[in-house]
């Protein structure tokens, strides 16, 4: 005998109850501490941090422990906390030239000034499994030391600009749009596109990225360079009358060059894309710099090849993973209602359809 | 002693709620005059538009305050506790006045084809709600609603504009009624 | 008690704020998508989040709130919602259509007619209408702009010239004053003739397209249809198995699997409230008093 379900509120409590010990895991197995994950998986705590849009390796530490690695839910933690912060206000500009560099690399020179600094990257790294990392406590790896350039690293599209062959910057101090305060709309200005790339979820990005480098809206990219490090944060006081720096952040940013040969409205010349991101994080940057450039197309008055990457409605509307996983996984809960109204529709249709077929035999 | 710190919501949070369902009653039903309270502003800005300002206007939208209101006391106060931008008819998302001072109302945004909704809404003090001179219909009216309006071919030329159009709060005292660009207007 | 490390109703003022002025523009150009700049919310988007921000813009602490899923108090996600409403409100809350002041709702509307006083907040998961005919909003935006209207009238012509009928059986666009075409949230076409002429406030909030639309009370909605082929809301051929009720929407439920099934109300405050008065449906237990 069917009774109409009850306990919904049971349910719930008791899948959460379940949910914790299997977080937990084997309670024999030491639990994990947020340090750990913050030192150790820096490279997930930054992909959270870059998608979050909060730069904080402890929140996203945390997120990753409560969320059991799953790292889009992660984010998704970590986005519904930051909107409840109260804002202070907003950063001066980060320079970017001033970073503290880590790693920096360009494709286009082979010597440039401030030198390359391959820096910790796996690019040379030999993908076989390091058996040696199972066994615990090995020795702490330790890495030679020198003492940090002192000559300035400038950006090296910025070398090419003074020979004018870079297509000229256009600086503005216009307030940006704010994608968490206003809602999408487009056409979407770059800046704003911008913005939602860099929370984009990576693989969207990476796969429009590629699509690019498959003829989908080519690009010609070259990474003019990429530099990874940490630059300082500063904040103007009123009360005070002067900017202070209120902390650093670390980000990857990329600059391609493009070769470009020209259009009805521009000159040949090299364009640029452009890629600034949380954290290490180089895949997510230089992907971003090749969808940024493939969306420019209207204003460098290239042709809409008809390419998914070329189209700003496509690319901003779904490069959001919580809105896309959401949207997704709600097929999962109930749609009694909806479905039992297609099931009377299949079911008349059907008849109808019969029915003719029927007649016709008789 | 009323300053321009004072008069606020107490409670903020219930008290906005409370005059918020006061408005969502009054866009909803146009005609039919609502409660609504919280507020203690400086003359001659009234408790109901007081409290329509607490509820609806802040630093993410512009203000215009028709000669009426704009005194150096409402000012101060709206500066305190709304912190809107003051601006021009032109530029307003809200504006506060009689319906004389408002006026001309065609100054005023009236949203574009695209985006209806980026249309201004007026805040209209009058002295009292008094006798009915027009008989209004459409959503939110049953069969038909009266009400005491401070103008009427004007307010008929602005629901000529549907979908676009301006939408009116009046207020007196602590009562509020609303009159959203979707009513129809006759003359009694 | 509520949770007081969140402000009342979870949503900072100004938040709110914003909300509550889409909503009004939303009342005054019924059936019109006002743009909104939806907030991440504690919950994922899907379950959700435009209702919740909706009734979190309109809660106050004299209000009831119901919440409902397919027509039920008890479904998982409604559950989860009065519960988080609980938390951060501290509001009453409901099972009872006719306690409640204010009800969301995902995918039906109560069978107990509303009063004026009353809020139904539904939660939408596709605003426009037109989404499945041209996935482009800024088409889709010009075609509201210019009343263009044909591709969705061709559309359900089409359905007519191959079924015999018109496919949609949910989520069944209706006209609103005449003027914009609207999604009432995938209600399935049965709830349609509720729409209109409604003594209650209806609110409409899709959190992730960022979308917050109104009907105001006694507002004009028509189910698009043709002359010669009317709309129809349409049920199981059934009556409720638990309280005989011949007209209102239903369920159905597999009880084996030798194809045995039974129907029952989707509603099922309704349900409950009609066997409390004694009615009864042919699979009802014997009485054992």
């Amino acid at each position: 005998m069917y009774v109409a379900t009850k306990g919904g509120e049971r349910a719930i409590e008791a899948a959460h109850a379940w949910l914790a010990e299997e977080r937990r895991g084997d309670p024999a197995v030491p639990e994990l501490s947020l340090a750990q994950i913050r030192e150790q998986m820096a490279l997930a705590v930054n992909r959270v941090m870059a998608e979050g849009s909060l730069f904080d390796p402890d929140l996203a530490a945390l997120a990753i422990k409560q969320a059991r690695g799953d790292l889009i839910e992660a984010i998704f933690l970590i986005r519904a906390y930051r909107t409840t912060l109260p804002r202070f206000g907003a950063s001066l500009p980060i320079a970017t030239e001033d970073m503290a560099i880590t790693r920096r690399v360009s494709a286009t020179f082979k010597d440039i000034p401030g030198g390359q600094i391959l820096g910790p990257t796996f690019d040379y790294t030999h993908r076989l499994l390091d058996f040696k990392l199972a066994a615990e406590g090995a020795p702490v790896p330790t890495a030679a030391c020198k003492p940090a350039d002192a000559n300035p690293a400038p950006h090296i599209l910025a070398l090419l600009d003074r020979d004018e062959l870079m297509e000229p910057l256009e600086h503005s101090d216009a307030t940006p749009p704010d994608l968490t305060r206003e809602p999408l709309e487009m056409p979407a200005e770059r800046a704003l596109r911008l913005q939602a790339l860099t929370r984009g979820d990576e693989g969207f990005v990476l796969s429009m990225a590629y699509s690019t480098q498959r003829g989908y809206g080519r690009t010609h990219a070259f990474v003019g360079e990429l530099r990874i490090g940490r630059c300082a944060v500063e904040m103007d006081i009123p009360e005070l009358g002067f900017s202070v720096e209120i902390g650093e952040v670390e980000l990857s940013e990329c600059e391609t060059v493009n070769q470009f040969t020209g259009s009805k409205t521009e000159p040949p010349q090299f364009t640029r894309g452009y890629g600034l991101v949380f954290g290490q994080n180089e895949r997510k940057a230089i992907s971003m710099s090749l969808v940024d450039r493939a969306l420019r197309w209207q204003e460098l008055g290239e042709d809409d090849t008809g390419a998914p990457a070329q189209d700003a409605e496509f690319v901003l509307y779904h490069c959001d993973n919580i809105q896309a996983t959401g949207f997704l996984e709600h097929i999962k809960l109930p749609h009694y209602v909806d479905f039992q109204s297609e099931l009377e529709l299949i079911r008349r249709l059907r008849r109808d359809a019969k029915a003719p077929q029927q007649e016709a035999a008789q | 002693m009323q300053s321009e710190l004072s008069g606020g919501f107490t409670q903020a949070p219930q008290q906005a709620a409370q005059a918020f369902r006061a408005c969502l009653e009054a866009m909803a039903r146009p005609g039919q005059v609502q409660a609504i309270r919280g507020a203690a502003p400086p003359a001659p800005l009234s408790p109901a538009a007081g409290a329509v300002l607490l509820t609806l206007v802040d630093q993410a939208v512009t203000l215009h305050l028709a000669p009426s209101h704009d005194t150096p006391a409402i000012r101060a106060w709206v500066a305190f506790h709304c912190g809107a931008q003051l601006v021009d008819a032109e530029q307003a998302d809200f504006a506060l006045g009689t319906w004389a001072a408002l006026g001309p109302i065609e100054r005023f945004a009236i949203g574009t084809p695209d985006y209806p909704d980026r249309s201004a809404t007026l805040i209209v003090e009058m002295a009292a709600f008094g006798a009915a001179n027009a008989r209004l219909s459409g959503p939110g009216i049953a069969s038909v609603q009266e009400a005491d309006l401070p103008a009427i071919p004007a307010i008929q030329q602005n629901h000529a504009q549907f979908p676009l159009g301006l939408d009116f709060l009046l207020c007196s005292g602590a009562q509020v009624f609303g009159l959203p660009r979707s009513t129809k207007v006759e003359a009694l | 008690m509520s949770d007081q490390a969140y402000n009342f109703a979870y949503l900072d003022e100004a938040t709110k704020r914003m909300i509550r002025r889409a909503i009004l523009k939303g009342l005054a150009v019924p059936g019109y998508q006002v743009p909104f700049a939806s907030r991440e919310m504690p919950m994922p988007y899907g379950w959700g989040t435009g209702g919740v921000q909706v009734t979190a813009a309109c809660l106050t602490p004299e209000d009831t709130l119901k919440v409902i899923d397919q027509g039920a108090d008890d479904t998982t996600n409604a559950v989860s919602i009065r519960t988080f409403f609980e938390r951060t409100a501290g509001v009453a809350t409901t099972t009872q259509t006719a306690q409640a002041s204010v009800i969301q709702t995902r995918h039906r509307i109560p069978e107990e007619p509303l009063r004026a006083g009353q809020i139904l907040v539904y939660q939408v998961p596709i605003p426009e209408p037109l989404r499945f005919l041209e996935p482009r909003e800024s088409e889709t935006r010009k075609m509201h702009a210019l009343e263009e209207y044909g591709l969705m009238h061709v559309k359900l012509y089409e359905d007519i010239a191959r079924h015999g009928e018109i496919s949609t059986a949910y989520a069944y666009p209706v006209r609103v004053e005449g003027r914009y075409v609207m999604d009432p949230s995938p209600i399935p076409k049965f709830d349609n003739p509720k729409l209109g002429n409604c003594p209650a406030i209806q609110l409409f909030g899709a959190g992730r397209e960022q979308r917050i639309y109104a009907l105001p009370p006694y507002c004009d909605v028509v189910s698009l249809d043709f002359e010669d082929h009317p709309f129809t809301p349409s049920k199981a051929d059934h009556d409720c198995d638990l309280c005989g009720c011949a007209t209102s929407y239903l369920d159905e439920v597999i009880t084996d699997d030798q194809g045995g099934r039974m129907f029952v109300c989707s509603d099922t405050d309704f349900c409950e409230t009609r066997r409390d008065a004694g009615h009864r449906g042919r699979l009802s237990p014997e009485e054992t008093a």
